[in-house]
C-alpha cells in the first residue's frame, strides 16, 4: 500500500534536496510548522509519551468515524528533529485509516533524516511513528 | 580577573579559566580574540539558531576521518582552523547539546593538536536558551587564517587499545563513565537507545564506574564544585590526582567529558580518554571483561 498522499508529499520534498545542508533547512522549516500545545489543551499522560525519545514526546489522536489525526506535543524545546517529526506526520497522517497507518514503513525516518541519524534519535523519531500506529490499533 | 573567573574560582577548580559562563560569552560576542563553537549530535539545532557569531563543528564531518575510523590528520585539523578563523592566539570557546559532551569531544580532539586555548561554555547550550539569550539562524562568514599546525599527539591524551591492555598490569585506574546499566553489562548502550553497538556487555577488568552525569548539575547541566567532583572521584572511586587514568565510554565522547573534569577541574596529571572504548573493546576478540 502506497503510503498516504499527504505524507508522501512531504518525503518527495526532501527527496528533491539530497544536499546535507538544503535537507537540514528544509526539515527545520517543518520544525518551524510545529505548534507547541499546551499543557491544558493536550494533557499529557504516561500512556501517550512515546519512549526513548529525549525530546520528551506525547502522541494524541482524534479519531472521527474510521479515520484518525494525530497531535504530538514536543516538550524539549531543544527537539528540532522532534518538531519536525511532529509536524510531518500531523499532517501526513491526518485523516488516514489505520489500515493505511499501518501500511506506512519505519524506514520513512531514514527518508525523512538520512542516514546520519544517531541511533538514538533514530529510535525516538521511529517511536513516535509506533505510538501512532499503536494507538490507532488501540481505538 | 573578571567577575566570572571569581565564580569559576570560587568553586575551587584547577584551572578555573578553562570555562566561561553564559554571562561572559554574551559579554564577548563581538571581542575578534574570541570564537565561538558549537557541535551538537543533533544535526538540526545549530541552523535552527545558534550564539551570534558561533561556528558549527560536526563531530561526524569536521573532527573524523570520513573513512578509517580515527581523527583528522594535520592537513585537515589546518583547514578546520582557517575555516573558523582560530589561531593559538584566539580564545575557542566550545558549547552544545547533550550538556556538552559533543563540545567537550572538540576541546578534546582540538588539545590532540596541541590547541589548548581553549574554553567551555558552563552548562552548554541548554543553559544559554533556559536563560532566554540571544540566538540566530545567520551563519558566520567562513574566515581566514593560517596556521603552523602540530602533528597530531596521540599519546599525551589518547588511549588505544593496547595502552588498556598495558594499563590493566600496572598500578593505573581506569573509570568507566557509562551508565550503571552499561557498565555491569545488563545493556550495550546507554538506557532508551537501541541495544545494540557490541557482542559482549560488562566493563574493562578493574574500572570504577563513574557515570559522566554526576559530574554536572542537573537542573542547568553546569558544572559542580571541586568539593563535590573531589568526592566523587576521590573518595567515591578512590581514583587521585597523581594516578595514570584511562577513561572510556562507549564511542569516546561522554568521556571526553570526564576527561575535562578530571584534568581541568580537579588538574589530575595524567588523564587519557580512550575513545575506541566499548564499540572496540565489546567487540575485540579475547579481551578480558568483567560483568
Amino acid at each position: 500500500m502506497a503510503n498516504p498522499t499527504k505524507l508522501q508529499e512531504y518525503l518527495d520534498t526532501l527527496a528533491m534536496f539530497p544536499d546535507r545542508q538544503d535537507r537540514i533547512e528544509t526539515l527545520i522549516g517543518f520544525a518551524d510548522e510545529y505548534k507547541h500545545p499546551s499543557r491544558e489543551a493536550f494533557p499529557r499522560d504516561e500512556k501517550s509519551k512515546v519512549p526513548g525519545c529525549e525530546s520528551e514526546v506525547y502522541v494524541r489522536l482524534t479519531k472521527t468515524e474510521d479515520r484518525f489525526s494525530f497531535g504530538y506535543a514536543v516538550d524539549n524545546p531543544q527537539g528540532i528533529s522532534a518538531m519536525a517529526m511532529a509536524a510531518i506526520l500531523t499532517a501526513g497522517l491526518e485523516n488516514c485509516t489505520a489500515q493505511e497507518i499501518n501500511a506506512i514503513d519505519d524506514q520513512i525516518v531514514f527518508e525523512i533524516f538520512g542516514n546520519e541519524l544517531s541511533m538514538g534519535k533514530n529510535l525516538g523519531l521511529t517511536n513516535m511513528l509506533r505510538v501512532s500506529k499503536h494507538l490507532a490499533n488501540l481505538s | 580577573m573578571s567577575e566570572t573567573e571569581s565564580i569559576f574560582e570560587s568553586r575551587g577548580y584547577a584551572y578555573a579559566n578553562k570555562l566561561v559562563s553564559t554571562e561572559w560569552v554574551a559579554n564577548n560576542l563581538n571581542n575578534p580574540d574570541v570564537i565561538i563553537v558549537e557541535s551538537n549530535e543533533d544535526a538540526l539545532l545549530y541552523p535552527s539558531g545558534h550564539i551570534p557569531g558561533a561556528y558549527e563543528i560536526d563531530w561526524t564531518r569536521d573532527l573524523n576521518d570520513p573513512l578509517q575510523r580515527d581523527y583528522l590528520d594535520s592537513e585537515q585539523f589546518e583547514k578546520l582552523l582557517s575555516r573558523i578563523g582560530a589561531t593559538p592566539s584566539k580564545t575557542i570557546v566550545f558549547y552544545g547539546d547533550k550538556n556538552n559532551w559533543w563540545a567537550a569531544y572538540a576541546l578534546w580532539v582540538f588539545e590532540l593538536f596541541g590547541f589548548t586555548n581553549t574554553r567551555l561554555l558552563d552548562g552548554g547550550r541548554i543553559k544559554w536558551m533556559k536563560e532566554a539569550r540571544e540566538l540566530t539562524r545567520q551563519i558566520p562568514e567562513i574566515s581566514s587564517a593560517s596556521n603552523s599546525v602540530n602533528e597530531r599527539d596521540d599519546v599525551t591524551v589518547r588511549a588505544f587499545r593496547n595502552d588498556v591492555l598495558n594499563h590493566l598490569n600496572t598500578p593505573g585506574k581506569l573509570i568507566d563513565v557509562r551508565s550503571p546499566e552499561e557498565y555491569n553489562g545488563t545493556r550495550l548502550h546507554m538506557p532508551d537507545y537501541p541495544n545494540e553497538g557490541a557482542t559482549r556487555g560488562g566493563h574493562i577488568p578493574g574500572a570504577k564506574s563513574v557515570p559522566w552525569a554526576r559530574a554536572i548539575n542537573p537542573d542547568d547541566g553546569t558544572f559542580k564544585t571541586a568539593e563535590e567532583l573531589k568526592n566523587l572521584y576521590q573518595n567515591e572511586a578512590q581514583v587521585n590526582p597523581n594516578d595514570d587514568v584511562i577513561v572510556y565510554c562507549r564511542i569516546g565522547e561522554r568521556s571526553s567529558h570526564t576527561w575535562f573534569v578530571l584534568k581541568y577541574l580537579l588538574g589530575y596529571s595524567k588523564v587519557r580518554n580512550y575513545d575506541g572504548s566499548w564499540t572496540e573493546w565489546g567487540n575485540l576478540v579475547g579481551v578480558p571483561i568483567e560483568r
